[in-house]
């Protein structure tokens, strides 16, 4: 796996790239091409801003070239999608190509100035730019190039607003396009577009009634204007500091059915694409209000502000008719984060459902199957918008709607509803309880007397077979590791001692450090993937690492309605944000203060992974309700097994 | 060992296990002559096989009156020095099905689990012994023709899976024998361990189709299956040097592939073989030489071990010559764990596959 990543090289240590931008526009203003021509440079398109899809390197000197290499406006996606003018650079996605060759492009990009030179003379903000000159890049990418497995392909259209990047920034990039021949024509354009988009969120506010939530907008875009160093000369000024209040973006398709035919199971949006994002707002249940400050490099993944939208759900509780009040309770749980762990939100959400297809009465002049398959789509857009989808919760709604299509014509409605409820029931029996006690049954035969198991996090079928173990009077004890912010750990940590098992409890920083007198490490999956990889809560890829290196073998315990057929190499294309303000703060020290008022610095922005994804060649075994299998088997029961949900 | 089988099967010496007491029968006395006399023998009715050579087993083929004895015909067949312990169960176990007296399909079926039962529990050491009984079971049970309403019907079909098992069982060895001719060059030198007899038929079959090789045998202590083996080579005319088990290192810059058998296979892709495999896979990896097992399709077992000591121990003493003082302890494991990640090929009836198809096998056999 590190043979697959090249080093990125930081050139200059004050100024920190964060993420995907693109070399400046040189072409456009004359710069030479550096002398080593790398093989993207020479697929810049005539235009001079498309940028080959090879990308990277932090560019040098950055504030000094600035003015001179301003990107041009070809690069804004303002162009009116003038896609083949645009530079490409794969939007908020993970292209390794673009590390392969730092030196070549960092050469490159010496005298360049990547587009997104903030006006204000942040040269550190080069990050910033990403999302907008990202976006606009990416349309590009995708003609120039075919878009790489990670890439995202998604945004065809140039956004034309890009992201809560401020307006102000974007009118002051607008402005600061010298000699750009495009530009009075684009500012025309811009113009005319902001003026409309205004009309538009002014219209928008006007409809808001949680005036709270514009104050927290607002001031989250005086922040973002603050930070906004970062927006990319061609970002359109059309989302402005008020745009970010309106602009609550949404998670999810709002095609529901064109995206579960998909079978996707992570909405997989990219939400750098504004036309997208408008779009899904405009149907979205939830408002959520745009986080500040987003760090470039997961762009593609929502990110909220947490916290704000439960007042609004709540209150609105008995006016949202098209949402069935228990898949409602499921979602604002979700929202709060009562709920978590990959089993406990599959089971909630499948009786939700069973709830409401209990309630459920075929409209006249409606077939059952059609209906209640587009209910069934609105419920999941609806708890997409409060929490992104498990891959456990996408593969069970795409048994649901399976079993749904296959109701027999000729069934009342009574006796569908029926069948679909006991399927629901079948599921949850066989794919989750069942599986998890052939699971422990499996388990329980690899540990051995004077053990030391070590377990990450919080795991219910590791918390079971421990459990179990410990019922079989096996000798043994538990490591348990845990991280902030979400402290998981300490709740499996109270449970296993009220049953009198001797544990060790730590951090993650000290993993390498009890590593050597551990045996075995248990851990849990939130999936695991055609190729042996196992996605799971961030930090397990840290842990398994470890304990490979101190050959200690590594057990993941997964029930088999978590497998993939999707193939994922790292963490970054695919993953899910959580709530930054979570870092910044510790609970019950309130004298740890240092980030507060992070949202103010221009330089900073906080990251909250939730998942990462853990390489085969760390795992020795994967523990199922199929038996013991290595990592390398997985795609034999993805191909024999998941094609028994049709006939159960 | 041997521990819960009835008492008329108790393993007479409970110090070394069953199935290397079985070896060492086999092995005790082995000339060219009488083993050419097998291998006629069984490639003839195997009931009139000379099946004379060891004493060791007392189980002859007695039959108790009506209760019939698998154990016993499963000795019967496992004296057969060329024939392999998973063979000779399956084909007892075929026996088992020829001679039930049970009227109907569950009768049957509990009848055979039973008897697959008794042969297991009767070496709990031997993996092969293990994989055979319960690869035969799926193979026999899941066939579909046991819907016949005719119970006759259904039983001679059954019969006839289970005999066409014992055949393909036992052709295994010519199949591996065939896979594996391509990977023997003129001119390679081969480093084998163990006596197994699967590679044995590989290197014969090799050496009668006038391919020019060498074998490296090591030593093989305790058992000495160096010497047995390069004792079987030389009649072949193909040079043979033996190593001690410690000059493997030293030798293996001269080597080209290293060949062994199995004793199991297990679901992660590696083997479990007689102590020294891990060892010579080791240095053979670093070294970069490939090494290549091969292994009878029955032998895959769905075990997983996690690390050396994962197993079922099978103890073989040791007899060092000198009395060795009370306080000293000796390691008597008689087999060790080689991970998948050190193997390059199996050569089995199946195919020639890597280690990670053999969960894949397992899973569609099993499941």
């Amino acid at each position: 796996m590190d043979s697959r990543r090249v080093p990125r090289t930081v050139s200059d240590p004050k100024v920190r790239q964060v993420g995907f931008f693109a070399p400046p526009d040189r072409f456009q203003s004359g710069p030479p091409v550096p002398t080593s021509s790398s093989p993207p440079v020479s697929e810049i398109s005539p235009s001079g801003n498309s940028l080959s899809p090879v990308m990277i390197p932090p560019p040098r000197n950055l504030s000094s070239d600035m003015s001179r290499h301003f990107p041009p406006a070809p690069i804004s996606p303002l162009r009116g999608g003038r896609g083949a003018a645009d530079s490409s650079i794969p939007v908020g996605s993970y292209n390794p190509s673009e590390f392969i060759s730092p030196t070549a492009t960092a050469d490159f990009s010496e005298d360049a100035v990547s587009p997104g030179w903030s006006r204000k003379g942040n040269s550190a903000k080069f990050a910033s730019s990403l999302p907008t000159g990202g976006i606009g890049m990416a349309s590009v990418k995708q003609n120039n190039v075919p878009a790489s497995g990670l890439a995202t392909v998604s945004t065809v259209r140039m956004p034309k607003a890009v992201t809560e990047k401020g307006g102000a920034t974007g009118e002051v990039q607008m402005e600061q396009q010298p000699g750009d021949s495009k530009t009075s024509k684009e500012k025309t354009t811009k113009a005319e577009r902001r003026a409309l988009q205004e009309a538009q969120r002014a219209a928008k506010a006007a409809a808001k009634s949680e005036g709270s939530k514009t104050q927290a907008a607002a001031s989250g875009v005086n922040s973002i204007n603050a930070n906004s160093g970062k927006v990319p000369k061609m970002t359109p000024p059309k989302k402005d500091s008020s745009s970010v209040a309106a602009s609550e973006k949404r998670g999810g398709d709002r095609q529901p059915d064109k995206d579960r035919k998909k079978d996707v199971p992570h909405p997989r949006m990219q939400f750098d694409d504004e036309n997208r994002v408008e779009k899904a707002k405009r149907r979205s249940v939830v408002k959520q209000t745009e986080a500040r400050s987003r760090v470039e490099l997961f762009r593609h993944l929502p990110q909220y502000e947490h916290g704000t939208r439960l007042p609004d759900l709540e209150s609105r509780f008995f006016q949202l008719d098209p949402i069935h009040p228990a898949v409602y309770k499921v979602g604002v749980r979700y929202l709060a984060g009562d709920i978590s762990g990959g089993n406990a939100r599959c089971i909630a959400m499948l009786q939700a459902f069973q709830e409401s297809i209990r309630d459920y009465s075929t409209p006249p002049e409606k077939s059952l199957i059609r209906d209640l398959t587009t209910k069934i789509n609105g419920y999941v857009s609806f708890l997409i918008e409060c929490r992104p989808l498990s891959i456990s919760m996408g593969n069970a709604i795409r048994f649901l709607k399976t079993r749904i299509n296959k109701l027999a014509l000729n069934l009342s409605e009574s006796e569908a509803k029926a069948s679909i409820l006991l399927d629901i029931d079948r599921f949850i029996n066989e794919k989750i309880i069942l599986a998890d006690k052939v699971i422990v049954k499996h388990a329980v035969t690899k540990i051995r007397d004077g053990d030391v198991l070590l377990t990450y996090g919080s795991s219910s079928a590791v918390e079971m077979i421990l459990l179990h173990a410990h019922e079989l009077g096996k000798q043994f004890r538990v490591v348990i590791v845990d991280s902030r912010p979400k402290l998981e750990g300490q709740m499996l940590l109270r449970r296993l001692v009220g049953q009198g098992i001797s544990c060790t409890y730590t951090h993650i920083n000290a993993v390498s450090y009890v590593m050597h007198e551990v045996t075995r490490v248990l851990l849990g999956a939130s999936s695991v993937l055609s190729n042996g990889t196992v996605y799971s809560r961030v930090g397990t890829a840290s842990v398994a690492m470890v304990a490979h290196q101190f050959r200690v073998p590594v057990l993941i315990c997964c029930e088999a309605y978590k497998f993939h057929e999707r193939v994922q190499l790292d963490s970054i294309c695919s993953n899910e944000l959580g709530d930054p303000d979570a870092i910044a703060r510790v609970s019950g020290r309130t004298e740890i203060n240092y980030l507060e008022g992070w949202t103010n610095s221009e330089n900073l922005q906080l990251l909250n992974l939730i998942y990462d994804a853990t390489p085969s060649d760390y795992v020795s075994m994967i523990i199922t309700d199929y038996g013991m299998i290595p990592p390398t088997s997985v795609p034999v029961i993805v191909r024999e097994y998941q094609r028994e949900h049709l006939w159960i | 060992m041997a521990t819960e089988i009835p008492q008329s099967h108790q393993n007479p010496d409970p110090q070394i296990s069953l199935y290397y007491q079985t070896r060492a029968a086999h092995h005790a006395v082995v000339t060219s002559d009488w083993l050419a006399q097998a291998q006629a023998a069984v490639g003839h009715h195997p009931e009139d096989a000379v099946s004379d050579n060891s004493s060791l087993k007392s189980a002859g083929g007695e039959e108790s009156g009506n209760g019939y004895s698998v154990v016993n015909e499963f000795n019967n067949w496992r004296k057969q020095p060329d024939l392999a312990e998973a063979v000779a169960a399956i084909r007892a176990l075929a026996s088992v099905i020829r001679s039930s007296q049970a009227t109907t399909m569950m009768e049957l079926e509990i009848e055979l689990k039973k008897a697959s039962d008794s042969l297991k529990s009767w070496d709990t050491t031997s993996i092969s012994l293990t994989a055979g009984c319960d690869l035969f079971m799926r193979y026999v049970t899941r066939t579909s023709a046991l819907e016949y309403e005719d119970f006759n019907s259904a039983k001679s079909r059954l019969l006839e899976r289970a005999e066409r098992f014992g055949e393909i069982s036992y052709k295994a060895r010519k199949i591996i024998a065939m896979l594996s001719q391509d990977f023997i060059f003129d001119g390679c030198t081969i480093l084998v361990h163990g006596f197994s007899r699967v590679v044995l038929e590989v290197l014969r079959t090799a050496a009668q189709n006038r391919k020019l090789f060498r074998v490296f045998c090591t030593e093989g202590r305790p058992d000495r299956t160096g010497l047995r083996l390069s004792n079987e080579l030389a009649k072949h005319d193909v040079p043979v040097k033996l190593l001690i088990d410690s000059a493997v290192a030293y030798s293996m810059d001269e080597v080209d592939i290293v060949f062994v058998g199995a004793d199991g296979v297990v679901e992660s892709g590696g083997i479990i073989n007689m102590m020294g495999t891990y060892q010579i896979a080791l240095v053979a990896k670093s070294m970069n030489k490939p090494v290549y097992v091969a292994a009878e399709s029955y032998k895959f077992a769905r075990l997983y071990p996690l690390d050396q000591k994962d197993m079922v121990p099978a103890i073989r003493p040791i007899d060092f010559g000198v009395p060795l003082p009370s306080k000293v302890e000796v390691e008597t494991s008689a087999r060790d764990y080689t991970p998948p990640q050190y193997l390059t090929f199996l050569f089995t009836d199946l195919g020639v596959l890597s280690p990670s198809v053999v969960s894949d096998e397992l899973i569609q056999l099993y499941l």
